[in-house]
């Protein structure tokens, strides 16, 4: 049951989707195919998806770990931005001297710039007990700002007339394209062993086995003896860890350069995904698929039909809204309960 | 090549030219994208006027599609690429950050005609076009410094780029230009629209003194704030009256029409070329919104005659002597500022206060 909640929120939020589009005056079977059907009609449009997906995949993947130990990762936009910055970095100084292993260091250099910003966040947790959702989310702010800074100051491009961004990189320093004449890269199978080795990790590890305990019983976890600070520590690299990645894919495919905004909200979206798949690595690469079907979508729909951009929001909304809905009324039986007397008495007296 | 080869290629190409001759049966489909929600205010909801004007003046001979909050980044490359690719023939690209997705997708698809506002690339179907902002903030220096009694005016500012540059420096040199001692304060909001922290630098504005505000972004906070606090303000890209009906002076908009018009016109009769266009007063790019009751005729008559002068290029909002804030000579007397150095403009005029962002 609990597996077919997300297929039930699906078919709840066509289901709401017809009703509305009739409302707004507009063919309903049309309106969803535009949606649903009409982006993924081409081998572009395929290609396209699974780009949009790959950043959603890697950090609702990463992020699904610690949100299974319950860490609270909210800051991945932070640490996306942070990745793209230090593997970016690595680009600009490596102009010219291009080799085979620049790519490579630039992956490295993106996952690490995304851990050590969660590290921040990790480290004020477990020496002072700060709340992991409000520091990783304001460290959001100061990543956005710091971003900024390079882009407006020392590595703007000097040929750029004073435009905030840098130079574009080198075409040997971005990922190869996997379908010549689309933009679909390297970077999604690096989005596909993320998801391989986080699933590894949750289902066949000792240490993820660890952290779901901890998740669902922190009391039996430390009477176990498992390490509350290790799982704290984990949790959080691995969300900023596949966020940097996410980010420095970003930069050197399909971005090219660093510009101020380098992602329209991923680290913040991929939370949706990771529920809407369950915390589970393959559930958020399915969920990934559909959330980056319901942008499309929205463009394909404003295109064709000439519906808002806000529809796309809406149906995110209705998605996850529904999804949780299902969940406890999947989990909990609802009972109109009858209130005792007395307190009945005294609240209609209060009343 | 055969013989048969050669006779398909023959028929494909006359029926290739009598379909070129042939009066356009199918309406000429035109593309926008656009950064922002259209909204009802601000730099896209003016090009939507534009395109609504456009289907009006045109009817069923074009059919306008626009994708509206397509964000700068990875995004706007595909939603470039779809439009070229779903037939639309001319495609307007409307923010800066559209610069490299499109001249990327402009490779792929020689035939359609791209135009990307405010950018510096062009390709051979790659064009771009702009406004002179800065002539409108001269004229709204103006107004604010008529109007103001403090002699200050606030100035909430999005990025130092040269663009924005330009405005606050031909606003200040525009308010100068009627109270020589007037001065201009600058809060930076890091951002073309965050209404709430427009809102707050608008505040800290005021506190500071000053009872006119200007912004360089896209909400509509700084005039509510001002109507609020009973000052005035000056509206950007739209005429935002009637978020503010006391305070709302006048508005320094842009109006995209004729230079649609104009292009989409050429289109329809196979002639548009990519264009090159930094347009001002004079193209009717750059207008003021009609004026609050509180604006006496005097002042109305002092910005028209300015207005005039820009068009007929007797007055420059950057003509010599200009003095940067530290007092060094930018531009002699007697001459002009050129626009290639206008278009990297890095510093603070005369008169405004506090210090630039560092690099």
């Amino acid at each position: 049951m609990r597996y077919l909640s997300p297929l039930l929120a699906a078919a709840l939020t066509i289901l709401v989707g017809y009703a509305l589009f009739s409302a707004l005056g507009r063919d309903p079977l049309a309106a969803l195919h535009a949606f649903f059907v009409r982006p993924v009609s081409t081998a572009n449009g395929v290609a396209e998806l699974l780009l949009k997906a790959s950043p959603l995949m890697m950090i609702a993947t990463g992020l699904a770990l610690g949100f299974r130990a319950n860490v609270w990762n909210i800051g991945a936009e932070g640490q996306l931005i942070l990745g793209a910055i230090c593997g970016g970095g690595v680009a600009l100084h490596l102009e010219g001297a291009a080799s085979g292993w620049g790519l490579a260091l630039m992956v490295v250099a993106g996952a690490l710039g995304g851990m050590a910003w969660a590290a921040i966040p990790a480290f004020l947790r477990t020496r002072f007990n700060a709340s992991e959702i409000l520091t990783s989310l304001m460290l959001t702010y100061v990543a956005a700002l710091l971003l900024s800074y390079l882009v407006h100051g020392p590595w703007r491009d000097p040929q750029g007339f004073n435009f905030p961004q840098s130079r574009m990189f080198d075409d040997a320093l971005l990922f190869p394209l996997l379908v010549e004449g689309t933009r679909l890269n390297a970077s999604f199978l690096l989005a596909l062993a993320v998801v391989a080795a986080g699933w590894v990790f949750v289902h066949k590890s000792f240490l993820g086995y660890q952290m779901r305990v901890a998740g669902l019983a922190d009391a039996a976890a430390r009477y176990a003896g498992f390490s509350a600070t290790r799982t704290v520590w984990i949790g959080m690299l691995a969300g900023g860890g596949a966020a940097g990645l996410a980010g420095l894919a970003e930069v050197a495919g399909p971005i090219g350069q660093l510009t101020p905004s380098i992602s329209p909200g991923y680290g913040f979206a991929a939370i949706i995904v990771a529920f809407v798949g369950r915390l589970n690595p393959v559930g958020c690469a399915l969920a990934s698929l559909l959330m980056s079907l319901l942008y499309l979508g929205g463009e394909q729909a404003q295109m064709e039909l000439r519906l808002p951009a806000a529809i796309t929001g809406l149906f995110q909304g209705m998605l996850l809204f529904f999804l949780l809905g299902a969940d406890v009324l999947i989990n909990f039986r609802v009972r109109a309960l009858r209130r005792a007397g007395p307190a009945a008495a005294s609240a209609g007296q209060a009343a | 090549m055969s013989t048969r080869k050669w006779g398909a290629a023959l028929i494909g190409a006359a029926a290739l030219a009598v379909a070129g001759l042939a009066p356009a049966a199918q309406p000429l489909k035109i593309g926008f994208v656009y950064v922002s929600p259209v909204g009802d205010a601000g730099w896209t909801y003016q090009h939507d006027l534009a395109r609504r004007a456009l289907e009006k003046q045109y009817g069923d001979k074009i059919v306008t599609k626009y994708v509206e909050n397509v964000p700068e980044g990875a995004d706007a490359e595909r939603v470039i690429r779809e439009l070229a690719a779903s037939g639309h023939e001319l495609v307007f690209t409307t923010s800066f950050g559209y610069m490299n997705p499109t001249i990327k997708v402009a490779k792929s698809f020689p035939k359609v005609l791209f135009e990307h506002a405010t950018g510096y690339k062009r390709a051979k179907n790659v064009g771009t076009y702009n406004a002179r902002f800065y002539e409108g903030r001269y004229l709204a220096g103006i107004v604010a410094g008529k109007m103001s009694k403090s002699g200050t005016a606030g100035y909430v500012a999005a990025f130092p780029i040269p663009e924005v540059l330009q405005g606050i420096n031909a606003f200040t040199r525009g308010m100068r230009s009627v109270n020589p001692k007037a001065q201009v304060r600058v809060v930076w909001v890091n951002s073309w629209y965050d209404p709430g922290r427009e809102r707050e630098a608008a505040m800290a504005l005021i506190s500071q003194g000053a009872d006119v505000l200007m912004q360089h972004t896209d909400s509509t906070a700084p005039v509510q704030a001002a109507e609020e606090k009973g000052v005035y303000a000056i509206g950007y890209h739209s005429d935002m009256s009637k978020y503010g009906p006391k305070a709302h002076l006048t508005a320094s908009t842009h109006d995209w029409t004729g230079f649609y018009g104009k292009l989409v016109g050429e289109a329809l009769a196979g002639k548009a070329q990519p264009t090159n266009i930094w347009g001002g007063i004079r193209d009717g790019m750059v207008k003021m919104a009609p004026y609050n009751p509180a604006v006496p005729q005097d002042v109305r008559d002092l910005v028209a005659k300015a207005a005039a002068d820009i068009a007929a290029g007797r007055l420059h909002p950057f003509g010599g002597p200009v003095k940067d804030q530290g007092g060094k000579e930018r531009v002699p007397a007697g001459k002009f500022m050129p626009d290639d150095q206008l278009a990297v403009m890095d510093y603070y005029v005369e008169g405004v206060q506090g210090q630039l962002p560092k690099k």
